[in-house]
């Protein structure tokens, strides 16, 4: 038995204890393990997406007790990219969190970092639903505490509704985790597919309500329309690393509904047919629509921000509404890039705190830095609009193109087009403002002359979109990797069966129920 | 060269000048031109093969599950299109580098001006409509950074903005139509499309893949209605409006309708929109040019009509029509190029642009008026110059047009535009050179240096060339056009030529020259007439509409996200509820399985207090005390609950962290109000209420639906229960899930526990930084102090039971595996005994006696969770496997020892850690606010030795 699988849970998971324990007055030293925690993490999943990229499913016992009785992880095609991509992101947050100097402005950063990387990971490998549970537990306290790091009224208050919202959420998880139990007896994915099956025809609403209610919880997640209200306030008080690195958090409530409604609750299956076709795709299209008209209303930079995430997540959420191979790996190739250009827009909006002292869309002189990071503002806005050349634009096509045979099709196409106009106008007229008016602007006599941003910082935003140029680059290979991944989620049987099938501890003398 | 070289050349390339900047304008200058040069040359290597009439190819494969491939193709009409853009480019960074001032960033301009140009040939060269798309928008993108050059200029930002909007609106129309189009033939290779005209006209979805497309056509080549954002782009360097603005961009949108003629064009739809498009916007670009002051706002909207000219050469559908286009399209790029230039250099010379300021410039600057008078005749349409030719061609072919029916609509309306083609073109010349000399130009005009007339003068040198002998492009021509029609059509046989005879055109030119020259001997009145005539303002227009736009989208967003946390819960609420709703009343209900339990009178008289204490709590809320004790009697009776269910574990937990949480509150409540005030309206708390109670019926009904209900399936827990001994070696099923069945689960919630307990800390640190510390300071309290802080009854008798709470605790912890207990509980027990040393001594005085810091404890547990997981490995087992095993150590009975254990000490010490570490914040805030001196435990204590008192303070002190 091979223990990689569970690395990326416990090498954060004991290097974030550690540096409470030993070093947590020295922030150097807490850098240096960080920084090599997270680059032993992206090795690590590289090895993983490397072994599953063949459609491998491995299977891994927590205490050696068999599916469905103890916990097990699973990894496989889609589960090692979101491992992959949390680990590659995290490093260059990572990066700008130690150029700005913001992780020295509280207390606690890297320990809560690795922290919420374990949550991460965990609930991308985790094969139980009561342990996507904890994972979120997990990932929710310790973003909350990313979250408030280094203080300040606004950012207490905007964390406050961040936790009490998402605690509603968790309510709603244990709600829906104690009717799937009363229902089905069992909380591991691989089985609960089995037992799903079972469903009495002649009563089917017990498992539609649960079915539902766990929808809900992951689309709070993702922050659909109207369950995104969390989302703006936070997102744009956070801390700029930190937020950041949430751009992937939104897309933990994308992947548990990828998941869970492709292997549990599949579109085929009878009892929760026509549980979210009425819905979920109208809500997502409206996501896309708030989420842009939002970019032209919003009066700072970093609500513009937040809001162009809320529409990106829209795009994604249209596509896996779709529930077909071809919107799933579309949605797949839009996750990586509405992660990378989120993550590096906020970071963008910190090197524009940092030069010009403020992130309100009125004109200000020139700021520190001017020129460098007008042309990162520029990409970044280029690819998170969705015109080419960048992963944006390639990722809406793919969309477009998946969604040519649904019924909606001019509404998704009319949207996402449409919406595409409102924020390109939005971004052009942000970028114009603070970066074009500012040569028109006087500076004022007292003016402090703010220093520019440090050099990792701008190291760490080029390597974003770097990353987004890659995605363009080997769209064809992402785009390939994708497809397998969506066909591997529609034939879920090998993963079932390898979940299932694969004995442990005691699982001998036919104690199985099935 | 290779085609991937040729488009990957600009774009590489633009880095060089950007790099070079430091280096002087002039080698910037010379980087950007060589670069260019090197790819006019690369194109010139393949004239051979396109003069055989072959198509060169290149591709590779993108993203070839999607369809996007980069599929490049050189054909006759790519070619021309590439000469032109190569060309012309090749003039334009000539004239630039004297062009563009000091001031001016080169680098960053020729980078920009190298983009595009990259992006213009990708567009010609695009052999696929996915990357004909992507480079399509380039051109936007590098059009508006180029617009918005001049940063300063709000006309600049405003006119980049509204070139972006405009310009992108169209290019997300065109994605749609392209992807139906795709969708039509089963690929997005040109070469494929371009095989299948009567699938594609025969298709449903024909007519919408065709507005769409058109509607990016329309934007880009500022056809009406969307032609206004051409005379605002002139706000960039006039080397940008000459390039990208006249010469080449503004003609990608005829391209791509030359591109698509074969498959598109032909249908009754095509002609009527491309052709009436055509025909208003050159008749409304040349009514409207003619009335402009600003030289360069004058040849913009020349420009827009000469643009309308060229779309309705090509709406007509005709082979002649094509052959038109194309030749207009290569005179107009020629002469137009050549009066931007000009207009460029009497701004530079006169530092106006205003016409009304301008003329007599003749004598001042005659070398800059004789290539601005040859290009001006030419675009008037004077025989011997090459816009008479084409001028010409469409007259004739107008001739012919029949559009709505009414024969005689197109020529009279080609005859109009071309009258005020000719008026504002001799205006042109009239206004601005010719006239007597003025002696108050803003600066005295001469005439430029070789750098910025030379390349002008080339271009008029080819206006004549082609004036004069038109058989030398004729060839060319018509191999555009053979390539342009491919399968669809036929080259016409008819010559270019200066001399058709009295043919019907040659009548209406006539009519249009001399009309000319009549309506500007009469321009006086014709201008005061148009300055009275009220019209609508584009850039008003659109200005309202963008305004209106972001005024409707702030009206949408910012009192929808307005901060009020009750409502986006309310929202989130109601919608939870409705979907839940939607869900059970779309599925099927069957008859319960199981019966109701009868019902005892302890259980009902629980459920009672239950009920009181949280019906107590509704209306009592506001004080705060008082609803914290009713908090305690709803945990209280859920212990029972547990207790009642026989889950003594559970009882024991919720027990203890009943006790926790109310003293933790207690703490927090220290620093609240007593009374929570009146926020809300009446009419928000009955919604809530409604809400609160809707939400209460659906969770009981889920409940009770499922407690009369068994599992489809028997569930895992018969597993746990049967296995707990033989597997977990212990007797106490819930202990050995938690540490040992899903003890993952437990390691995770105590990493929970750990971090809730470092951000209570990491809150406090910070909060003890802020504006917060100096209210603490100040902070007088509400209510009178206790005499007597730390009653020494309390003192006392916390002291004595200190060790018997930690016996228990230790004794809970060491049973648990077999009985009720283990290391949570054990952990809150112990926790709870320090607490009490907190209450009774004060805070001072048990900090003093602290030995580990609380976050190392922390640390420890965690960490030992975490560890004796990864042990299993080295033994070959997964993480976090249990063994145990019996020993038995004199004097002792045998005992069973177990790696679970282990596990437990780690969520014991975690526990223990984050409670007293969110103790210990607290504590710090309390002490910060706190006047009383908290340095004796006791108010009097007989014992005190003030030596070691003393010295304990000041430690206690240090640690503040």
């Amino acid at each position: 038995m091979t223990h990689w699988i569970v690395a990326p849970v416990i090498l954060p998971a004991l290097g974030a204890p550690f540096i409470v324990l030993a070093a947590r007055y020295h922030v150097g030293i807490q850098r240096v393990l960080s920084v090599a925690g997270v680059l032993a993490l992206i090795a690590i999943a590289l090895g993983l997406a490397l072994h599953t990229s063949d459609g491998t499913v491995i299977l891994y016992r927590m205490g050696d007790w068999a599916a469905p009785f103890g916990i097990v992880l699973v990894a496989d095609r889609l589960s090692t990219l979101m491992v992959l991509l949390t680990s590659v992101l995290s490093l260059f947050v990572l990066l700008f969190a130690i150029g700005s100097g913001w992780d020295s402005r509280g207390r606690h950063f890297h320990a809560l970092f690795q922290f919420q990387l374990m949550g991460l990971m965990g609930a991308f490998l985790t094969g139980d639903l009561f342990n996507l549970f904890v994972f979120f537990e997990v990932l929710l306290i310790a973003s909350y505490g990313l979250m408030i790091h280094a203080g300040g009224n606004t950012r207490l208050k905007a964390g406050t509704q961040y936790v009490l919202f998402n605690l509603i959420a968790s309510t709603l998880f244990l709600f829906a985790l104690g009717s799937i139990y009363a229902e089905t007896g069992t909380l591991n994915m691989a089985d609960l597919a089995n037992r799903a099956a079972l469903v009495d025809p002649q009563e089917t609403v017990g498992i539609r309500v649960a079915a539902v209610l766990l929808l809900l919880v992951f689309a709070i997640k993702a922050a659909v329309v109207p369950l995104h209200f969390w989302l703006p306030s936070s997102y744009a008080e956070a801390p700029a690393p930190v937020a950041a690195l949430f751009a992937i958090m939104t897309k933990v409530g994308a992947y548990a509904i990828i998941r869970v409604y492709t292997l549990v609750f599949p579109p085929n299956m009878e009892a929760t047919a026509g549980l979210y076709d009425l819905w979920l795709l109208p809500a997502a299209l409206i996501s896309v629509a708030i989420g842009m008209i939002g970019v032209l209303a919003a009066k700072r930079l970093d609500r513009l921000v937040a809001y162009s995430i809320i529409g990106s997540m829209g795009i994604v959420m249209v596509s896996i509404a779709l529930f077909t191979p071809s919107g799933i790996a579309a949605a797949l190739y839009y996750i990586v890039h509405s992660t990378l250009a989120g993550a590096a827009l906020f970071l963008i909006c910190d090197l524009v705190l940092v030069g010009r002292g403020s992130l309100d869309l009125k004109p200000r002189p020139p700021a520190a830095g001017n020129a460098a990071t007008a042309a990162l503002f520029f990409v970044g806005a280029t690819a998170m609009v969705g015109l080419p050349p960048l992963s944006g634009f390639l990722g809406k096509l793919l969309v477009l193109d998946a969604s040519f045979n649904s019924d909606l099709v001019v509404w998704i196409w009319a949207v996402i087009l449409g919406s595409g106009l409102v924020s390109i106008v939005g971004f052009a007229r942000a970028g114009s403002i603070l970066f074009w008016k500012a040569h028109a602007t006087k500076a004022e006599d007292d003016g402090v002359l703010l220093s520019p941003p440090a050099t990792l910082s701008y190291v760490a935003v080029g390597g974003l979109i770097a990353l987004m140029a890659g995605q363009t680059v080997f769209a064809g290979q992402i785009h390939g990797f994708a497809t397998s991944m969506a066909d591997q989620l529609f034939a879920p049987q090998p993963y079932i069966s390898t979940v299932v099938e694969t004995p442990g501890k005691l699982s001998a003398p036919a104690k199985g129920d099935h | 060269m290779s085609l991937f070289i040729l488009v990957a050349l600009p774009f590489l390339g633009a880095l060089l000048p950007g790099l070079m900047n430091s280096a002087g304008r002039s080698a910037t200058a010379g980087v950007t031109f060589t670069v260019s040069l090197t790819a006019f040359v690369g194109l010139l290597t393949n004239l051979p093969t396109i003069l055989e009439g072959e198509v060169v190819m290149a591709r590779v494969d993108w993203m070839p599950l999607m369809g996007l491939n980069f599929t490049l193709m050189l054909d006759g009409l790519g070619f021309f299109f590439a000469l032109l853009i190569l060309g012309i480019g090749l003039l334009i960074i000539a004239y630039a580098r004297h062009y563009l001032g000091r001031d001016d960033n080169m680098g960053q301009f020729f980078t920009y001006l190298l983009l595009f140009q990259g992006a213009m040939v990708g567009i010609v060269l695009s052999d696929n409509i996915l990357l004909l798309i992507i480079f399509w928008e380039l051109t936007s993108l590098s059009s508006f950074l180029l617009i918005g050059y001049w940063k300063h200029l709000p006309e600049g930002r405003q006119g980049a903005r509204m070139a972006l909007a405009v310009t992108a609106m169209g290019g997300l129309a065109m994605i749609a139509g392209m992807l139906i189009l795709g969708q039509i033939v089963g690929s997005y290779d040109l070469s494929e499309i371009l095989q299948h005209r009567d699938l594609i006209q025969a298709d449903p979805l024909y007519v919408p893949a065709l507005v769409l497309i058109l509607l990016g056509c329309f934007t880009k080549s500022a056809q009406f209605p969307f032609h206004f954002w051409l005379p605002h782009a002139m706000a960039a360097p006039t080397p940008v409006s000459a390039y990208l603005h006249s010469a080449t961009m503004v003609k990608a949108g005829i391209f791509l309708m030359a591109r698509m003629w074969p498959v598109l064009s032909g249908t009754p739809e095509w002609f009527v929109i491309v052709t009436s498009a055509g025909l208003t916007t050159m008749v409304l670009g040349a009514v409207i040019a003619l009335f402009k002051h600003d030289l360069k706002a004058l040849l913009a909207f020349s420009t827009v009509s000469h643009l309308g000219l060229i779309t309705m050469l090509l709406g007509t559908g005709t082979a002649f029509g094509a052959m038109a286009a194309v030749f207009h399209i290569l005179n107009h790029a020629t002469f137009k190029a050549a009066l931007f230039m000009s207009a460029g250099i009497v701004d530079h010379a006169a530092h106006t642009r205003d016409i009304r300021r301008l003329g007599g410039l003749s004598r001042l600057m005659p070398v800059t008026f004789l290539i601005a008078t040859l290009a001006a005749l030419s675009m008037a349409g004077i025989p011997l110059l090459n816009g008479f030719l084409s001028k010409e061609m469409m007259l004739e072919e107008s001739g012919r047009t029949v559009l709505f029916g009414t024969p005689w609509l197109v020529p009279a309306l080609a005859t109009f535009g071309s009258l005020f083609s000719a008026a504002y073109s001799f205006r042109l010349i009239g206004h601005v050179f010719l006239g007597p000399k003025r002696d108050d130009y803003p600066a005295t005009p001469h005439d430029p240096g070789a750098g910025l007339w030379l390349p002008p003068a080339i271009l008029v040198a080819l206006v004549v060339l082609i004036g004069v002998a038109p058989f030398v492009v004729e060839p060319f021509v018509k191999l555009v056009t053979a390539s342009l029609l491919g399968a669809a059509g036929v080259v016409p046989e008819a010559h270019i030529k200066i001399w058709h005879g009295l043919v019907p055109a040659l009548f209406l030119s006539l009519i249009a020259v001399f009309g000319g020259l009549i309506l500007l001997s009469v321009f006086k009145p014709a201008l005061r007439l148009w300055d009275s005539t009220p019209r609508p303002e584009a850039k008003a227009i659109y200005d309202a509409i963008v305004a209106a736009a972001e005024g409707l989208a702030r009206a949408i967003i910012l009192p929808l996200h307005n901060g009020a946390f009750t409502r986006y819960a309310a929202i989130g609420a109601v919608t939870i509820f409705a979907a839940g709703y939607h869900a059970w009343i779309t599925g099927t209900l069957d008859a319960p399985t199981r019966t109701m339990q009868p019902a005892g009178a302890v259980p009902i008289a629980g459920w009672l207090m239950l009920l009181g204490a949280t019906a107590g709590m509704v209306l009592l809320h506001r004080n705060r005390l008082l609803s914290l004790i009713l908090i305690g009697i709803v945990g209280l009776m859920v212990s029972i609950g547990f207790v009642f269910f026989s889950a003594p574990d559970l009882a024991m937990t919720q027990f203890t962290v009943e006790v926790v949480t109310i003293i933790l509150m207690l703490l927090a409540l220290n620093f609240l109000p007593n009374r929570t005030p009146v926020e809300s309206s009446v009419l928000r708390r009955v919604r809530d209420a409604g809400i609160a109670v809707a939400g209460g019926v659906a969770t009981f009904g889920l409940s009770y639906h499922f407690m009369l209900r068994d599992a489809v399936s028997t569930p895992i827990s018969e597993f746990h229960l049967a296995n707990s001994y033989k597997g977990g070696g212990g007797t106490n099923v819930v202990n050995v899930i938690l540490v040992d069945f899903r003890g993952f689960d437990t390691y995770g919630e105590i990493i929970v526990l750990g971090i809730a307990a470092l951000l209570i800390y990491a809150l406090t640190e910070t909060l003890l930084r802020g504006p917060v510390r100096a209210r603490l300071l100040n902070r007088k309290p509400d209510q009178p102090r206790a005499g007597d802080t730390h009653p020494m009854m309390m003192v006392v008798l916390t002291r004595v039971l200190l060790p018997i709470v930690l016996m228990v605790g230790f004794y809970i912890f060491l049973r648990g595996h077999n009985d009720p207990g283990g290391g949570f509980i054990a952990g809150l027990i112990v926790s709870i005994a320090v607490v009490m040393q907190y209450m009774a001594s004060g805070f001072g005085w048990t900090s003093a006696r602290l030995r580990y810091p609380y976050h190392g404890v922390i640390g420890a547990g965690v960490l030992t969770a975490g560890l004796t997981g990864i042990g299993s490995w080295f033994v070959g087992k997964p993480f976090l496997t249990s063994d145990f095993t019996y020993v038995r150590i004199p004097p002792f009975k045998e005992f069973e020892l177990a790696t679970a254990m282990l596990f437990d000490l780690g969520v014991f010490l975690a526990v223990v850690g984050a409670v007293m570490l969110s103790l210990e914040s607290f504590s710090r805030l309390a002490r910060l606010a706190s006047e009383v001196d908290d340095d004796h435990p006791m108010d009097i204590d007989p014992s005190r030795e003030e030596d070691d008192a003393d010295g304990l303070t000041s430690t206690a002190r240090a640690g503040v």
